[in-house]
This record gives structure tokens, C-alpha cells and sequence, in this order.
């Protein structure tokens, strides 16, 4: 992956706008988190292979960025992404890493389910 | 330690065998005993991607299924099982089809020692589900064919209901072998298995306790 550059996100993500697609969607503070700090609230949401389509979508902020996509019915959303790739399937991969490299939210927009 | 005729390891991650077990597993090897490691999952949910990242969501599985099948080489282990459950997904499963499928494990490589999780006591949901399914699974069968079962545990308020281990195994003999496996891991152990091999030159007497002192608990039927 390498840092998130928003030209480039923005592009793919209209590449993907107004046809199906399949989204990952997952944020997590870890499973250990409250193990190592009994005073940490562990939170987390994870979606794989909703099948959506949005009629726009958006890259914004100054770094880490936040994602939105809207939908005819609502909206997908993430926050915190540092970096991305397109893969060898075309498929725009988002994802925000903590300071340790330790990823802490994903937003993946894929034309094919995820495996 | 007792010599075994076949020992069963079921986790539900790559990496859960090599920092409480996997000096057991070479000492049970090396007596010329078979292991077989039933992993459930590809650790497909693992958070470590480095900085900057060397692998995305969907390249993760990939490399930890490498670095497990590398972990089971340096380890010696024949048979290794990858069963095709997804991480963080396993306390979600049906509980008796669960069980089942790693009843027919048991049922085919007829163990005379199983090694998992203690349920309840083993902090990540994925590994008390796993102990779970394999405590149900054993107690299908009559008690008289019951194999043995070492459990792990190290939850903060485990040593508080359960008692200490009764089982500790030294494997300070098989030490290179442990570490090479915790190495093996490189995805997930990169940091901690250099701070690790800095704490045992320095021989701090708590990593090495923890290195060298395999603990498990027998579970009680
Ligand atoms: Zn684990």
C-alpha cells in the first residue's frame, strides 16, 4: 500500500460509482485491547461483501482522510485512512494505520465479491 | 513429561502455538510422538501491517498462511490442518457443527493428548469459542475414551478462578526451536520477537520464565 494520494482515490472511486459493487467496511480497536488496558473500552464494526450501489462518493480532509459514499438510501463512511492500492483486481483497497502500523479501519470497494 | 501416542493441537490462529506451546509440541516431536495443529483461521483479521505496510486486508491471509506452514517446518509438525474459518468469526458459528467437525478430527487422529484454549479464560473470543468447541466435542465421547486435554489460559483473572497450572513443561532444550517458530510469524512477531531475543541476553528472569515454562491447566470433565 502507499499513502493515500486524494486525486488518485477520488478517481477510483468514481471509476466505481453507479454500478454494483461489493464493499468491505471494518474498523477495530483489536481483540486485546481491554486485555492490556482494562480501562479501554473495545469497540469495533465489521462488514464484508455488502453489495451497493453509490451515485457518488468523496475523498476529503487534509490526512489522515475521510471516505464517504452516498447511496440512493444512505451512506457508507470511514475515517482515519492513510493509505491505498489498486490490486491486481482492480479493486480500490483503503485503509487508515495507527501510529504502530497497526491498521485501525478498512474501506474496500470491489466490482467481484471479496474472497 | 509423559511420552504421548498422538498429540492434537487445535487453535484458532497462526501464531497461538508458537508463544505458549510450541516448545511442547517439539519436546512431544522429539520423543517421536506425531502432532497434528488444527488451525481454524488464517488470522485474516490480524491488525499488524507495518509502516509502511507490507500487506492489505486481502494480501494478509496469504502471508500468514506462508509463515504458518513455515512455523509447522521449523516445528517438525506433519500434519497440518487449515480449516477454512475466518478470524473473529469463530464465536459466531454454530456451536454443535462446530464441535462436530473437530469431533471428526479427534475421532481421526485418535489423540492421547489435545492442546487449546481454556474456555473462558483465554481473552480472545475466537480462542474461548475454540475451547469450547473442542471441550464439547471431547465430552461426546464416553469418558473412557476421553483424551487428555491441556488447556491455555491467561485471561488477568484466570489464576484467580482456576487456580495455577498443574502442568509445566521446560522447554528451555527446544528453546532455538521456539524462537525460530515465534520468527516464523514475522507478520505479527517482527517487534516483539527482537525485543524477546534482547530480554533473554539479557537473561530477565520474567522472559525467560515465560519463555522457557510451558503452563497449561488439565481441564476437568
Ligand atoms: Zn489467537
Amino acid at each position: 500500500m502507499e499513502p493515500a494520494v486524494k486525486e488518485h482515490v477520488q478517481k477510483e472511486i468514481d471509476r466505481l460509482a453507479n454500478k454494483e459493487v461489493f464493499i468491505h467496511l471494518e474498523t477495530t480497536n483489536g481483540a486485546y485491547a481491554s486485555h492490556f488496558d482494562e480501562s479501554f473500552f473495545s469497540s469495533g464494526a465489521y462488514i464484508r461483501n455488502a453489495k451497493l450501489v453509490y451515485e457518488h462518493g468523496k475523498i476529503t480532509g487534509k490526512g489522515p482522510y475521510r471516505v464517504g459514499l452516498k447511496m440512493n438510501f444512505g451512506w457508507v463512511y470511514a475515517e482515519g485512512i492513510t493509505h491505498f492500492e489498486v490490486d491486481e483486481e482492480d479493486r480500490l483497497l483503503l485503509a487508515g494505520h495507527d501510529f504502530s502500523g497497526k491498521l485501525a479501519v478498512a474501506l474496500q470497494i470491489s466490482e467481484t465479491p471479496f474472497e | 513429561m509423559e511420552k504421548e501416542r498422538h498429540v492434537l493441537v487445535i487453535f484458532p490462529h497462526p501464531d497461538d502455538e508458537a508463544f505458549g506451546v510450541s516448545g511442547t509440541i517439539s519436546l512431544h516431536i522429539d520423543n517421536g510422538t506425531p502432532v497434528t495443529y488444527a488451525c481454524l483461521t488464517l488470522g485474516e483479521m490480524g491488525r499488524n501491517m507495518g509502516n509502511p505496510p507490507f500487506a492489505t486486508r486481502e494480501t494478509l491471509p496469504k502471508i500468514r498462511k506462508e509463515e504458518l506452514e513455515e512455523a509447522a517446518r521449523v516445528l517438525g509438525i506433519q500434519d497440518l490442518r487449515m480449516l477454512g474459518f475466518r478470524d473473529k468469526t469463530v464465536e459466531f458459528e454454530d456451536e454443535e457443527k462446530l464441535a462436530n467437525r473437530l469431533g471428526v478430527i479427534i475421532g481421526e487422529t485418535n489423540p492421547s493428548l489435545i492442546i487449546t484454549f481454556y474456555p473462558g479464560y483465554a481473552v480472545h473470543p475466537d480462542h474461548d469459542a475454540t475451547g469450547a468447541a473442542v471441550i464439547r466435542a471431547v465430552k461426546e465421547l464416553p469418558a473412557d475414551k476421553r483424551p487428555k486435554v491441556h488447556c491455555v489460559a491467561f485471561s488477568n483473572n484466570c489464576e484467580e478462578e482456576i487456580g495455577q497450572a498443574d502442568v509445566v513443561n521446560d522447554v528451555s532444550a527446544v528453546a532455538d526451536r521456539k524462537i525460530a517458530a515465534i520468527k516464523a510469524h514475522a507478520s505479527q512477531t517482527q517487534l516483539m520477537a527482537a525485543n524477546m531475543e534482547e530480554s533473554i541476553k539479557k537473561q530477565e528472569p520474567e522472559v525467560l520464565a515465560r519463555m522457557y515454562k510451558e503452563r497449561f491447566w488439565t481441564y476437568n470433565f
